[in-house]
């Protein structure tokens, strides 16, 4: 896996830049990976992201768009603004988890 | 004294658990299996009828194969006492249980998305995952005059998940042979990326729909449908004349209420080996378990290899040995008499090659061929009178990869 280097974080990355390590993970660096896609994280972000870390913990799975917004209480429409176009998704690359996997 | 294993549901997982479990359990173990109705559908036939396809022998008497010594009691449950180790039914009854197996499904919720069930519902909106909506759509089809015809999956996961790309070619097809495919503009719409979930297939199947014409809409999370538009919750709007939608999928109203459901009502499990994340005496299998694969009956088939098995050591005091490698194995039928057959499991996605036995086949991986299709035909049979019975298929549940071709890395 390749190693990169976001605002000096030495970080493990896929080849499309989720992180490999959730342990390599802080708030400072969701931050950091916020700006990369574009997101100034708010208080609303990030409360999403500490369900989604929590919940990753517990069952070391990413969490599907449906379980993020039944699990923190955000409605879904709600994290469209909050992480427009693929929320799924770019909640998952800010939080440090893996690409979650649409359930064949 | 007796012991109890008690399962719920009847259908595919349930059926050939209970008549396996009989034959290797000796009659210090009472096995019960419930089920709300006596109706035993062949899902897989669903997707021809809209088509004209035959719709005698889709739904079959639960009785009939469920084995002697195995009592089926016809009743809904209302909910699971954990504690007390007892399934509550609706007329009272309450059964006790050691060993609890769920296997109680998926079933598709059109109430779950607003507008989906109004004045348009088998109007102009059509589910083909219920025999009833499949005939009302053959019936729609008998007087559509061409428009916009979209293929919609609500999100996943569903069954068959290759089912709504199968409706889509099936359809491309029929189109044609009325002369009504240059009328018509078919588009397939998916809250995925892509048409499939896993790579190699995404992109063969995804080629196959270009290939038809067929216009995807992709990353789609349809969030309300306005009379005859999709909405989608990024404000896309996607107008139809006819709507094939796969309504939202979820788990048995029972599991939720007795507290061992996701948010979509599927049991959490152990993906290897069936037993509940909650409860060591609870097992869950077939669509009604969170496992990170396919809805499918093939699925269930090798699961309930893997639990029968897991089960005999654990009524012997014996620790459970067996593991579930997420095998499934797809027939997908893409018009004109042809199918595709895909194989995976949690680890190897579905790659090109020949199944079941390498070069020899006869049966070929990810590439349209005939014989894929008379495999599909086929299986009808085998599914009433090999698979249910829970005689021996010729198919080992772990995944073979003799016959596969692995692609060369590029990264």
């Amino acid at each position: 896996m390749p190693v990169t280097t976001l605002g000096g974080h030495a970080v493990h990355v896929d080849h499309e830049g989720f992180l490999t390590d959730p342990s390599e993970w802080d708030d400072d660096l969701a931050t950091i990976l916020a700006d990369q896609i574009g997101l100034v994280l708010t208080p609303e972000h990030r409360a999403v992201l500490r369900f989604l870390r929590d919940d990753f913990a517990q069952r070391g799975e990413t969490a599907t768009l449906r379980r993020a917004s039944a699990g923190s209480g955000v409605p879904v429409k709600e994290l469209f603004r909050l992480f427009p176009q693929k929320p799924a998704k770019k909640m998952a690359y800010v939080a440090g988890l893996p690409k979650p996997v649409g359930c064949v | 004294m007796t012991r109890q294993i008690v399962v719920l549901g009847a259908g595919t997982a349930g059926t050939m658990l209970v008549n396996r479990l009989r034959r290797r359990l000796d009659d210090t173990w009472a096995i019960t299996v419930v089920d709300r109705d006596d109706a035993h559908p062949y899902q897989p036939g669903f997707l021809f009828v809209p088509f004209g396809g035959p719709t005698e022998e889709l739904v079959r008497s639960r009785h009939a194969f469920v084995q002697d010594g195995v009592e089926l009691v016809l009743e809904t449950v209302e909910r699971i006492d954990t504690d007390a180790r007892e399934v509550l039914l609706r007329d009272g009854r309450l059964l006790p249980y050691d060993y609890l197996v769920i296997a109680s499904g998926a079933s598709v919720r059109p109430d779950r998305t607003p507008g989906m069930l109004g004045p348009q519902w088998r109007t102009s909106i059509f589910d083909f995952y219920t025999l009833r909506g499949a005939t009302a759509l053959a019936e729609a089809l008998t007087s559509f005059r061409g428009g916009r015809l979209v293929v919609h999956v609500t999100d996943v996961p569903i069954k068959c998940p290759v089912a709504p790309l199968e409706f889509t070619f099936l359809a491309d097809e029929w189109l044609r042979e009325h002369g009504l495919r240059s009328d018509t503009e078919l588009v397939f719409v998916t809250p995925l990326d892509g048409a499939f979930t896993k790579p190699v297939a995404s992109e063969r199947l995804g080629s196959m729909l270009t290939d038809r014409g067929v216009v995807v809409e992709t990353d789609f999370l349809v969030e309300r449908i306005d009379d005859k538009t999709l909405v989608s919750y990024d404000g896309r709007e996607i107008p139809f004349d006819l709507l094939v939608t796969v309504p939202l999928h979820m788990g048995a109203e029972f599991v939720s209420r007795s507290g061992l459901g996701d948010e979509l009502g599927f049991v959490p499990v152990d993906r290897h080996a069936f037993q509940s994340t909650v409860d060591r005496r609870i097992f869950a299998v077939g669509d009604a378990c969170d496992i990170p694969t396919s809805k499918a009956g093939s699925v269930a088939h090798f699961a309930v290899d893997v639990l029968v098995d897991n089960l005999v050591e654990l009524v012997a005091g014996r620790p459970m040995s067996h593991s579930f490698d997420g095998h499934a194995s797809c027939f997908v039928e893409s018009g004109d008499h042809k199918a595709l057959l895909l194989d995976f499991n949690y680890e190897t996605e579905p790659l090109p090659g020949t199944f079941p036995a390498p070069f020899v086949g006869p049966m070929s991986l990810l590439k349209e061929t005939r014989a894929n299709h008379l495999g599909k035909l086929a299986f009808r049979w085998i599914y009433w009178n090999v698979l249910l019975p829970g005689r021996p298929l010729p198919l080992a549940p772990a995944m073979p990869m003799a016959g596969k071709k692995v692609p060369v890395a590029t990264t």
